[in-house]
């Protein structure tokens, strides 16, 4: 089914203040409802190399995918959804061409990419992600961070060594634990959460996040949130000013409607009209 | 890298670099860093070093380990921390704090698991060398968590000016408004609504929804962000409001 009328969707990436590329790669295909982020890292334009083959390869697959399968059915042998299962497919297939493109060509050795993609469907949401990119969720008034950083100053908090106050001081900052491309497989987070209409979900590279507090960039959600492409230009516009030391890109979903999955034959039919 | 400098009176008395994952502080001689004196436990305190952030932590000494005046059981170093144990000074000096952080320094980077220092674990250990068991652990956490509320909080210097609003017809003419915060949303929402956004270099208007623009200074604005000048008049909604800047 066409989620065009139900999610509001737009995108925005932008190279910073210091950097000469932007190794940050954003997709999004409305239709299908599915969103995903990656920042790159490696030398010369390798970080791109990766971040772009990780957004072309989860976005046309599961484009593919999504036209045979539907996202809200269990899989009778695992008792898993589709989407989860597609999600962790493609992701690992993703990881694979990255790696071996690393491996096989030098100027591309050691590149690896960061990622965050989400299918919504069925008045639900799948969140898959690996490093240190978020996802964070806007409903009324309340503003949280939907996914855990796989960082090393994630590990530290968890650990008790130092608190949330401090971390904003570290320097290990850039330092991630999980990585697309990085290693033959790997393990990608994935989890399922319901969507209610009038949520704003917020997809972003740590550009944004380490650049900008977390209050303020609910603030900006709050107040421009009737204007996504506002709110979109004066998130990364807040990070240059702090400095924009990073790649900055954000994604934003507003949940303009519910959009539950056609179960029963005639709504199949009406939705194949829509 | 990350060092210290040794003083006594204002003395300095030498300059130690931290180039080791553990580096321990006390009266004996098996110490890293001795320091001979009776107000020292034989083994006093230890800085941990886990990639570019240092830790101190107090091994239980009879006299303690104070910073910045401060006494500490384990705490996260920041640049220029002064360390006090007895009439001994440890200053604290992490290079990469404050100067401006290169391209190279702020890249993402994979830490492959192998490589990463055993943070959790490291931290239990630790806790059980004077105490015992989980509880021991816990109570490290809660030392941790104390710490912080003492750790010096940098921020950024907010030397920004700082504009309002006043308006100037309607039931609530002559209300003022302060524009402390970085957005401020004005107008009616589902009918017109502007955005004031508070940036380093000054005040900008922006359209947020409706048909009608945000009229400034007798003409209406255009999508694009506008900078606001000191007693510049705004309409938004029948709304009409005089700028200027407070300080």
């Amino acid at each position: 089914m066409n989620l065009s009328n139900s999610l509001q969707i737009t995108s925005l990436s932008d190279p910073g203040m210091v950097r000469s590329h932007n190794e940050d790669s954003v997709s999004t295909d409305v239709a299908h409802g599915l969103v995903v982020l990656a920042d790159g890292m490696g030398g010369y334009n390798a970080g791109e190399v990766a971040s772009g083959m990780a957004t072309t390869v989860i976005v046309t697959e599961l484009q593919g995918l999504l036209e045979q399968f539907a996202p809200h059915e269990v899989h009778a042998k695992s008792g898993e959804k589709y989407a989860a299962i597609m999600l962790r497919e493609q992701v690992a297939k993703a990881n694979t061409s990255i790696f071996q493109a690393a491996q096989s060509q030098p100027q591309y050795a050691g590149m690896g990419t960061t990622l965050v993609v989400v299918l919504f469907y069925d008045n639900r949401m799948t969140v898959a992600h690996i490093g240190d990119s978020r996802m964070y969720r806007m409903r009324g008034d309340q503003f949280i961070q939907v996914t855990r950083d796989h960082s090393l100053l994630q590990e530290q908090i968890d650990s008790g060594m130092i608190t949330a106050e401090q971390a904003k001081h570290s320097q290990n900052k850039n330092l991630v634990t999980r990585a697309l491309g990085i290693d033959a497989t790997v393990e990608s987070e994935i989890h399922e959460y319901e969507t209610e209409p009038g949520d704003i979900y917020l997809l972003c590279s740590d550009g944004l996040s380490d650049m900008v507090e977390d209050e303020d960039i609910g603030l900006t959600l709050q107040t421009l949130g009737s204007n996504l492409n506002l709110a979109a230009q004066q998130l990364v516009q807040m990070a240059n000013d702090n400095g924009g030391r990073d790649n900055i890109s954000v994604i934003l979903v507003r949940v303009r409607e519910p959009y539950p999955a056609a179960r029963g034959f005639l709504a199949k039919l009406a939705a194949w009209f829509r | 890298m990350a060092k210290l400098i040794l003083s006594m009176d204002g003395l300095v008395l030498k300059e130690i670099p931290l180039a080791k994952e553990r580096t321990t502080i006390g009266r004996r001689a098996t110490n890293d860093i001795q320091i001979d004196n009776l107000a020292m436990s034989g083994e006093h305190a230890v800085i941990v070093q886990i990639l570019n952030d240092c830790f101190l932590e107090d091994l239980g000494s009879t006299n303690g380990t104070m910073v910045n005046g401060q006494p500490v059981k384990k705490h996260f170093l920041q640049h220029n921390d002064v360390i006090e144990l007895g009439k001994y000074r440890l200053k604290y000096f992490n290079e990469q704090t404050g100067a401006p952080a290169t391209a190279e320094f702020e890249k993402t980077m994979i830490l492959r698991p192998q490589a990463v220092p055993k943070v959790p674990m490291e931290a239990g250990r630790k806790a059980g060398d004077t105490q015992i068991g989980a509880a021991a652990t816990a109570a490290s956490r809660t030392q941790t968590g104390a710490a912080g509320g003492a750790a010096p909080v940098q921020q950024a210097p907010a030397a920004r000016l700082l504009g309002a609003i006043q308006i100037l017809n309607g039931a609530s003419a002559g209300r003022e408004l302060e524009l402390a915060k970085p957005l401020t949303t004005l107008g009616k929402p589902g009918v017109q609504v502007a955005v004031i956004t508070r940036r380093p270099h000054g005040y900008f208007v922006t359209h947020v929804e409706g048909a009608n623009f945000p009229v400034l200074n007798g003409k209406a604005l255009d999508a694009q962000a506008h900078a606001l000048k000191d007693h510049d008049i705004l309409e938004i909604s029948g709304t009409k409001m005089e700028f200027f800047i407070k300080s």
